[in-house]
This record gives structure tokens, sequence and C-alpha cells, in this order.
């Protein structure tokens, strides 16, 4: 057979480097601080910081578990009024920032606020010293948040795989005559749950470094702790400390959890897929399930973005239309597009790389490119500011021999480095989506391929690269959505004179101007919802 | 195809070599202040000199930024809040001293490094929101921690660089100890988990969750000039605004400031715009655009800013504070404040 496949072998390690590198200097900067730090945060820190992480990220698991897994089943395998709108509708909370979502429901269930005003209107009370609900500025009211906002996470990946390869092993139980309810159990949830894992991990590494609704809704996760050491005790190594702690939690825990999965294994057969035929619902069931995969859509997305649209509107006839805030979108939109581009062509070589050639250094490459996603942005675009003043330096120092004047800082001052943090941070959703889009693709195939003389780049071209279109476009999707949002490492890495809505956004929050922000955020979930919904209805059900 | 690439790249890199070059009448602002505080000064600084200013505005990491692109950097000013950030740029030694008679001449000497490195430009006083309704003329500090306010009192995360200046400054006045209690007294005070910002203190106030807190003077300013909407002028009207002190002392006070970077590349144009920045005119703009206190003497604060009456300033000095901060960013986490 031509070709041995060692040039993806080397493509993939290269690329698992770049994602490597900064953590290897966040490790580096850990080395450099003493361990004299831990004392203190063992004896004052550690207990409340871990407890409120357990319970944010146990919370948020168990939500975007449910909410996930039982609306995507609704959606692939039941028929009933407004299915077609909910199932696309059901991925938009995806458009919608966490910070955003923390302030607008700050906003909306305020004792002054709209909800709490009729509410004390309606029952008689003047003021709120009389009467006012809980206050949501709690660690449950962050999970709450947080699992209504992430769980498209688990939804789609969900979703899709009940679209395709579910099919068969569902009409086949059917016919065997199981109820709904066994159904469910013993062979779609079996069968989802390399899905739910997946979906799972993002939404808690999300959740995990989230900074912004956390400082909203003052909880005290270990992030929080990694920024106070960092900026109110100029210790870099000792955040740096936590950071990799906190790396080293989340890799065994996908470790376990892949452990648990191994030698389960779903691809199919190499016959056609057939689509899921969908019960048809009717009367009181169909109403139930209408409104069981509402009430995340209403919650996640439409009651926050009605109020970011209500927000901008006043803020419009208050004092008009910033006239930088199209340019900003520009920016934004294009500095996300090009970082999907390298994302998706990555994580396409990433997860071709270990078909292609099966070794070790393939497999390995393929886990660490996702690394980047664990750690809380800032961070890392910290661990990759030496790494990229590293290359600058030497790219100035090779342009010094042919011309005087060589330009310094080419990559920082050009946005390179901004995409270079892109893509590490989001290699994983395209990693992720494009592994599970391969995993779909029978080996059978490959081998079939080879022994009729093509070579590993023949098998790319003509097998991996057409029957994986459909994944690569929904990373692709995500990867966009997730650099529309994306706030800390931009703030840190942009160019001169380079702003996004969310840095625009962030700018009027840091001086409690919020409303002035409110035309920006309602500008970043809109150019969000139309990937989200291209993406979901991309997958047909 | 190959060559057509190349090509591109080479333009491209013509291009950017052609505006470095253009360099002249252009100065670069690395700024932790937020746009639109800045751009109003920046835009008659334009304006007067026509020297371009080419910004971005960083929050946590400036510091690390500027280090790591060493000599290359192209940071004229460096613009930041918070004596600690000041401080810290100067330790790190990431800026160069300047020395401007203008500059000497505007700001009073307790507000500028004696070296040079660091000049203040605007004062904000750490102050108390009181219910509209409570019998409250004086505060002071210690005060937070008496068990008349249980259950009564608003404030932000003790993380926050604004409260942890607050809390050095305590510590400089009374040591760590009855820091420590004093912070474990206002926790035991609280109404709620610390956390938001300052204005929702004011809110948090008009939606009865507390009747006291701690924010600084110039959200006031803002609320009541109605730039953010007829609603924040309710917030604002909730509430009266008390300049607290220190039991032997004044109110605490923090700055605005900025520097000039050490390998500035403009650094002409980095002291005019630093100048520029305690003209009268532009001192008028923090007065009145931002609601600060401006740091030369004789230029009056916003008649809003005067309603607050005479601002007393604590006598400590500055960097006395700055050197507490690790200290008070602990005692914060010890005593569980945020928790």
């Amino acid at each position: 057979m031509p070709g041995s496949g060692a040039g993806w072998q080397l493509a993939a390690m290269l690329i698992a480097a770049g994602a490597l590198l900064p953590v290897v200097v966040l490790a580096g900067f850990a080395a450099q601080g003493s361990i004299g730090l831990w004392p203190h945060l063992l004896r004052n820190v550690l207990a409340n910081a871990l407890g409120q992480t357990a319970i944010l990220l146990a919370g948020v698991g168990v939500i975007v578990a449910v909410i996930g897994t039982v609306t995507a089943w609704l959606i692939a395998g039941f028929d009933f009024p407004g299915r077609r709108i909910l199932g696309w509708a059901l991925a938009l909370p995806l458009a919608v920032p966490t910070y955003i979502v923390a302030y607008a429901y700050l906003d909306i269930l305020h004792p002054v606020g709209p909800v709490q005003s009729l509410l004390r209107d309606l029952l008689g009370y003047s003021s709120p010293r009389e009467f006012r609900l809980p206050d949501i500025r709690s660690v449950w009211g962050c999970v709450l948040l947080l699992g209504f906002v992430l769980y498209p996470y688990v939804y789609l990946p969900v979703r899709a795989l009940f679209a395709t390869q579910a099919a068969n092993l569902l009409e086949a139980s059917r016919t065997l005559g199981a109820g709904p309810a066994r159904v469910f159990w013993r062979v779609v949830l079996p069968l989802a749950r390399p899905a739910i894992a997946v979906g799972m991990a993002l939404a808690l590494m999300e959740a995990l470094n989230d900074i912004g609704a956390a400082e909203f809704l003052g909880v005290r996760t270990l992030t929080v702790s990694v920024y106070a050491t960092w900026i109110n005790r100029g210790d870099l190594p000792g955040a740096a400390q936590i950071a990799i702690v906190m790396l080293l939690i989340v890799v065994s825990l996908v470790l376990v959890e892949r452990r648990a999965r191994r030698g389960q294994r779903y691809a199919g057969g190499a016959h056609r897929l057939l689509p899921l035929s969908r019960t048809r619902l009717r009367g009181a069931s169909a109403v139930f399930a209408a409104l069981v995969c509402a009430l995340p859509v209403l919650v996640g997305f439409a009651a926050p973005a009605a109020y970011l649209a209500h927000q901008a509107w006043r803020r419009v006839v208050h004092a008009g239309i910033p006239p930088r805030i199209w340019v900003e979108a520009g920016q934004t939109a294009a500095l996300a597009l090009v970082a999907t581009l390298v994302a998706v062509g990555l994580g396409l070589v990433i997860s071709a790389a270990p078909r292609l050639r099966p070794s070790p250094a393939t497999r390995a490459a393929a886990r660490i490119s996702t690394l980047g996603y664990a750690v809380p942005g800032t961070i890392l675009a910290i661990g990759l500011l030496p790494v990229i003043t590293f290359a600058d330096r030497q790219i100035s120092g090779v342009l010094g021999w042919f011309m005087t004047n060589a330009p310094q800082l080419l990559l920082l001052g050009s946005g390179a480095a901004l995409i270079h943090a892109y893509v590490t941070r989001f290699l994983a959703i395209g990693t992720g989506g494009i592994e599970a889009g391969m995993t779909r693709i029978p080996l059978s195939f490959d081998h079939a391929a080879r022994s009729m003389g093509q070579s590993p780049t023949g098998v790319f071209r003509r097998i991996h690269l057409p029957l994986t279109r459909a994944s690569m476009a929904a990373a692709g999707l995500l990867i966009f959505v997730d650099c529309v949002k994306e706030l800390p490492a931009t703030l840190l890495l942009r160019p001169l004179n380079v702003e996004t809505l969310a840095t625009h956004l962030y700018g009027e929050a840091a001086r409690g101007t919020y409303e002035d922000g409110s035309i920006a955020a309602l500008l970043i979930v809109v150019i969000g919802m139309l990937p989200v919904a291209l993406l979901s209805r991309g997958i047909r059900a | 195809m190959r060559g057509k690439l190349l090509g591109w790249i080479g333009t491209a890199l013509l291009a950017q070599s052609a505006a470095l070059s253009a360099m002249a009448n252009e100065l670069n602002l690395y700024t932790t202040r937020e746009p639109k505080l800045v751009e109003p000064l920046l835009e008659s600084f334009r304006n007067e000199t026509g020297i371009e200013v080419n910004t971005i505005f960083l929050k946590d990491g400036l510091p690390e930024r500027l280090e790591q692109e060493g000599a290359a950097s192209p940071a004229d000013v460096l613009m930041t809040v918070d004596i600690g950030n000041l401080v810290d740029l100067v330790d790190r030694g990431l800026t160069r001293p300047v020395e401007s008679e203008a500059l000497t001449a505007a700001i009073p000497e307790n507000l500028r490094d004696k070296d040079g490195n660091w000049f203040a430009l605007s004062l904000r006083a750490r102050a108390l929101y009181a219910a509209e309704g409570l019998d409250l003329t004086s505060f002071e500090y210690e005060d937070l921690a008496d068990p008349e306010w249980k259950g009564r009192v608003c404030i932000r995360s003790g993380q926050h660089p604004y409260n942890v200046a607050l809390t050095a400054a305590y510590v400089t006045h009374h040591g760590v100890d009855a820091t420590r209690r004093w912070l474990e007294g206002v926790k035991a005070n609280l109404a709620r988990k610390p956390g938001g910002g300052d204005r929702d203190v004011a809110r948090d106030i008009m939606g009865g969750i507390c009747d006291i807190g701690v924010a600084n003077t110039y959200y006031v300013g803002l609320m009541r000039s109605g730039a953010g909407g007829p609603e924040q002028r309710e917030w604002a009207s909730a509430i009266r605004l008390i300049l607290p002190t220190f039991e032997n002392g004044g109110t605490q006070v923090n700055v605005s400031g900025a520097a000039v970077a050490k390998h500035a590349p403009n650094r002409a144009e980095a002291i005019r715009l630093l100048e520029f920045l305690v003209s009268d005119e532009a001192q008028k703009i923090y007065a009145e655009a931002n609601f600060e206190y401006p740091v030369k003497p004789g230029i009056p604060v916003s008649p809003l800013v005067g309603e607050f009456g005479a601002l007393t300033v604590d006598p400590t000095d500055l960097t006395a504070i700055a050197r507490e901060r690790a200290t008070a960013s602990k005692l914060a986490e010890e005593v569980g404040f945020d928790n």
C-alpha cells in the first residue's frame, strides 16, 4: 500500500504542540513560585471554593444532561405541534454568553425589576421593603442559569446521534415490542451516552472557566481564586499553580469517563442509515411534549433576548446607535470566521490522523489538542503571550535580513495572536465534533480504500472529507459562535484600535454602564443566532 | 498559486512597515480605563495637538503584555486606575521617569511619584450610600462593623481592587488584627453576598435589600446626570451619599493615573499627552464628564459632586496603602468575606 501516513502523524503532533505550548508555559510560571501559597489556600479558600465548584459542576451537569437528552429524544422520536420550530430553537441559548444571561436575569428578577414589580402590584404591596423574592445571587441561581444556557452542548450531539445511527437500533427495539419508556431507558440512554459525555464535558468546562456570571452572582469558584491570587496579590506563579491543579482535575475526570466507556463501540455497519420514523403524539401528551421543549428555549434564550432587545431599543431612543458598533460587529465576525476556518481545518487533521496512522502519538495528539478548553481564558492568554512574542522576535529577526525597519510584533499586532488563542481554546470543539463524525464512518471503508491502492491522503480526501462534511459544518458553527462570545483572551491579545462586540460590552460593564452596552450585547446574540439556527437545521431529524 | 500568496504576504508586510514608519505624530495608549472615559479626553487632545492616539483597552494582564512585548512594545502611555497598579508598573520596571515642569506644577506632591514614574490625574473617594430615609449625616469606616447594621450592608466582592484598597487603607490605620476583626464584623452585617458592581449597591438599597452600602463617588454623579436613562435617576434618588472618614483620618481616596512606558517609541508625544491631561481643559473633563475629583488645585468639581460636601482626603501615603494590598486580599479570604 502506498504511503505510511507519517506526514499525518507529524502534522497532528505539530498541532498538539501548538496547543500544549501555552500550558507548558503556565507550568513554567507555576514552577517559578514557591508553594507558600498553599497553606493559606488550604486553610481559608479551598474548602469553600471546592465545595462551590462541586455544586456548580454537579448541578450544571445534571441540568444539561437531563434537558439536552430529553429534548433531543422528544424532537427526534416524536411528532407534536411546534416540533419543527422547537427543534432548531432549542439550540438558540448557545448564542447568549453566560455573562449576558446573568446580567439580564439579575435585572429581570431584581426587586425593582419587572417581574417583582408586577408581583407586588398584583399582591397589593407598595414597596420592595414589604415583599420580595429570594435573591438569585447564589450558587443555586448560577447553577440554574448556566444549566439553561449550556444544555445545547448536549442537545445538539445527542439529537444528531438519534437522527443518524440510532435509527436502526430504535426501530429494531420498537419492532421487538418495547414501549417508549423501556426504549428510552434500555436503548436510547446507553446509545446516547458517548454523545452526552462529550456535550457534558464541553458544558462543564464552560461552567468551570466562567468568570463573568460567577462574578455577577457572587459565586466563589476556584477560577475566582485564580484571579484573586493573580490580580490582587500579583502572584502569577501562584495563580498558575491553581490553574494547573484545576487542569489536572479536569483531565482526570475526562480520562475516567473515557475509561468507563472503553470497549463500547457504536459505529454501525456499512448499510444505508435510515431516518427515524417519529411517533405522533396527540392531546395532552402532545401539549406536554411541546411545553417541555419550549421551557428551555424560553428561559435560556427568549426571555434574556427579549429583555436585551427592549434595553437596546430604549438605548437607541435615548442616545442613538454608537457609530462604531458596525465596525466592531464586522471585526468580531471577521476574527471569528478566520479562527473557525483554521480550527476546523486543524480539527480535521487531528481527528483523521489516528485513523490514517494508528499510533500512540496520533492518539495522544488528539487528546492534547483539547487541553486549551480546560483552562480559563485569561490564564490561557497569559500562557500564550510568551509563545507569541517569542515567535514574533524570530520573525522580526528573519525579516531584518531583508529589510531595514523590519516590523516588530507582527503576530500580536496583526491579530494572528488572537486567532491562535481562539484556535487553541476552541480546538476541543472542532476535534470533538469531527471525531464523533469520524467514528460513524465504518473502519471497513478505510480498509477497502487502502487495499484498492489509495494512500492515506487519498482515503482522507475521498472518504473522510466527504463523509464528515456535516460534522465539520456543525463544529465550525459552534466554534464561530464561541469566538463571537469570547472575551478574556480577546481583551488581552487584540491589536491596537481593534474592538470586538464583547470587549465593547465589557468596557461598559466594567464602569457599571450596562445599559450603554445593551446594543453590543444584542448584536452578539443576533450574530450568534444565525449560525446556531443553521446548525440546528442542518441536523435533519 | 504559491507565487500569488507570496506576493500577497509581501504586500501586507510592506504596508505594515509603511504604517510603522509613518508613526510620527501618533502615539499608542494602553489603558485599563474604559474607552468611554478616555475618549472625550483624547478627542480634545487630538484637536489641540493634531496627534493621533491609537488605543487598546486592557484590563487584567496589562503589565504581563508589556513585559512580554519588551523592547518591541509600541506602548507610549500607560493609563490605569488604583495606586497599586501604578506602583506595580514601576516595580516591574515598565516605566521611564519623566521630568516635566508642567506636571510637577499641576499635581500636588503626594499624588505623583517622587522619581517621576507615575502621575495621578484624578481622584475618587470610597463613599457610603445610605437609604434616603435614614437619619445619618456622618459615618466612619469603622462603623461598618457595628452590629447596629446587622443584615443591612451591601458591598461588592472583597477581592475587587476598590475594596482591596479600602481594606489596605484600614490596615495602615489599625494594623492587621484589627482589620481582620473589622472585616469579620462587616461580613456579619452583610444583607447579601458580596458581588455585582458599585451601582448595584444603589439599586439594592432602592430594592429594599439593604440600607447602607460602600461604593465610589462618581457612580452617583453618573446616575444623577441621567446619562444612563431615567430609571437610574430613580436609583440615585433612593440614596444619599456620605463621605465617610477613618476615626482619626479622612476619606479614603484612590487615583487614576498615567505613566510613560519604558520603551515608548514616541516619548515626546507621550509626555505631551500627560501634560495635556493636567491642563485646565482636561481636568474639567475629568470633573464634569467623569464626575471625578480633579488633581489640579483650583479646578472646580461638578455641581453634582459638590453636593456631597467637602472632601477631606485621608493623609495616609498612597504608596503605603499599595504595599498592604496583598495582605488585604489575603485577609478577605481568611475571613471568607465573599463566601
